[in-house]
């Protein structure tokens, strides 16, 4: 009895168990059309050809610059053309704005940003509750989908992942809430303090 | 008009937004008919991407009518059906005439480190998306074009962004005939690089998910091999088994930050946001790749950085190859294959959903409720 051939790291030249190419044709259609790595759109990685892309400038004209709007320093201008969605805008702003003054390869540039971003969705949330349209737990989280989209039905016995981390969702939606209401008994305890004197 | 607005991570509503206006002579201002959410969106919705601001619009993923056009305009008229990739890019700077046009250096002021997305967060250039009744389009003679009229408007939603990334993630990966490729994640993304693995020569097209659902569709749809993770004590092992004790010849991590399988990972990752994202796929892609195999990496990464293993990436002498999709450059031979037949983005497509209804759509996805693969948005009926 000879000794079983070893897997194929042990050993040179070892084929592949791969189906032939009559095989995989017959069986997946279109199989090997794009064959060539020569004849991939994205080969070369980069060709140059400025003409190809329907741009009929060198340089763009320049978009108005709103006042003050926030760049990377490691831009050497504003760029001519940028997005107008959100303006800085009160403390979250004055936070992101401080951030830009940190190149990208610092992490103190993402964090900084990454806490405006947490003080704008608290402030927006406080905001809202003075407004005509005050933000809905129920209906921005989109939590009815659970019943309309067979939550449980999803997620037991399907063996998912996701489900071992799931009771930590509650505490990110939530936390935000209970931090502003226990925010806003602290200020109205003290002001009905500092009344009473 | 009405658009999807974010309120904070996990919260989003439908707000009435003044219209979109001509902000630079070659924009566009497109009247939505079709968006879809995108898995990359989660990373936002989960408030995981820095400078993500309370009051913005989602949406890089949409199709739509001209309704107005800036005045050098000159391929686009009003009336046009288009679809717009992703990436807003100038078509003329440095990057753009190189091809490289999810990196362009004149549309992104916010960063260097990242190129222009619509609906993509300040970090992305802070465009407002197409999760709206209107969207502006800047760049409208470099980005956006024609739907043939020959072409299905869902399948054209579709190449704006999944069918173009998971056909460039399979690209990337530089494929010969008869590799074994392994994607981790059965998400459109996933599907798609598994599909077009084949096209490319693959021998064998294994993909990793841990959704049931998904890994069905991933047998269904892209004819691959599957395994769940969740039912294996160590996936890399499996993976190390099942291709002789060598590893794939090419990985692609169709995954990105919002990948489970590490309790820690997921935690400091995805729910502390302490790294940019969980690396989990991007590990395990370095894990079980053979030694001088490439891994190919079109899952989303925030900015931040993350704990990826590159030590053994050094020492197994192994290719990384990443990039936003410069998604106009795949569009000519995606034509081409869906109208010979090799490719049907459509079938992938699981939930209609009025954007009114649209935070609802977001849990659903993000919960991966209801066999949920693809949610699109009908944003103006047509
Ligand atoms: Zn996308
Ligand atoms: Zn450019």
């Amino acid at each position: 009895m000879s000794a079983p051939t070893p897997p194929t790291p042990y050993v040179a030249n070892k084929p592949k168990d791969i189906p032939s190419p009559a095989a995989l044709r017959a069986r997946i259609p279109g199989w090997g059309v794009d064959l060539d790595p020569k004849d991939r759109p994205s080969y070369p990685r980069e060709v140059f050809d400025p003409a190809g892309t329907g741009a009929h400038w060198d340089y763009p004209e320049e978009q108005q610059e709103r006042e003050g709007r926030e760049r990377s320093i490691e831009h050497g201008q504003l760029t001519p053309v940028f997005g107008t969605s959100a303006p800085l805008h009160g403390v979250s702003g004055s936070i992101r704005r401080y951030a830009y003054r940190y190149g990208e390869g610092r992490a103190a540039h993402w964090l900084i940003l990454m806490a405006g971003d947490r003080v704008d969705a608290w402030g927006a949330h406080l905001r809202s509750l003075a407004s005509l349209r005050p933000d809905d737990p129920v209906t921005e989280t989109g939590v009815l989908a659970e019943g309309r989209r067979h939550g449980i039905a999803s997620r037991i016995g399907r063996g998912r992942v996701d489900v071992n981390h799931l009771w930590l969702d509650p505490v990110v939606v939530a936390g935000p809430w209970v931090a502003a209401a226990a925010g806003t008994a602290v200020v109205v305890r003290a002001i009905a303090r500092r009344t009473r004197r | 008009m009405k658009a999807m607005a974010y309120r904070g991570p996990y919260r989003i509503r439908v707000e009435e937004k003044p219209m979109p206006t001509i902000e630079h002579p070659n924009d566009a201002i497109v009247r939505v008919t079709t968006a879809a959410i995108c898995g990359s969106d989660l990373h936002l919705y989960h408030g995981l991407m820095p400078d993500t601001r309370v009051g913005t619009t989602f949406g890089h993923e949409f199709i739509g009518v001209v309704e107005e056009v800036g005045p050098s305009v000159q391929h686009l008229t009003r009336g046009d059906r288009v679809m717009v990739p992703f990436n807003v890019y100038c078509g003329s700077c440095y990057f753009c005439a190189r091809g490289l046009y999810s990196n362009c250096h004149n549309v992104n002021p916010n960063a260097t480190a990242v190129g222009g997305i619509y609906g993509y967060s300040h970090t992305c250039g802070g465009y407002d998306g197409g999760q709206a009744e209107f969207v502006r389009v800047p760049f409208a003679d470099v980005g956006p074009t024609i739907i043939p009229d020959w072409m299905d408007s869902e399948d054209a939603v579709l190449l704006t962004d999944a069918l173009a990334t998971g056909y460039f993630g399979a690209q990337l990966g530089g494929i010969g005939e008869g590799d074994t490729v392994v994607v981790f994640g059965a998400g459109p993304v996933g599907l798609f690089a598994a599909k077009s693995a084949w096209l490319m020569g693959a021998g064998r097209v294994i993909v990793i998910d841990h959704l049931e659902y998904r890994l069905e569709k991933a047998r269904v749809f892209a004819q691959a091999e599957t395994f769940n993770f969740a039912e294996y004590d160590d996936i890399i092992v499996e993976m190390k088994k099942t291709t002789d004790y060598l590893g794939a010849d090419v990985v692609i991590d169709a995954v990105g930050a919002e990948a489970g399988g590490s309790f820690l990972q997921q935690v400091t990752g995805t729910k502390l946001k302490l790294q940019g994202g969980s690396p989990v796929a991007l590990n395990w892609a370095i894990d079980s790749v053979r030694k001088g195999g490439t891994v190919a990496v079109v899952g989303a990464y925030g900015p931040i950085f993350s704990a990826v293993k590159f030590g053994d990436a050094l020492n197994k002498g192994l290719t990384l190859r990443m990039n936003q999709t410069p998604v106009k450059r795949q569009w000519p031979r995606l034509f081409e294959h869906i109208r010979n037949g090799y490719l049907k983005p459509s079938d992938i497509v699981t939930h209609r959903i009025p954007l009114e209804h649209i935070a609802e759509g977001y849990h659903m996805f993000s919960a991966k409720l209801d066999g949920c693969i693809k949610p699109l948005i009908i944003a103006n009926p047509s």
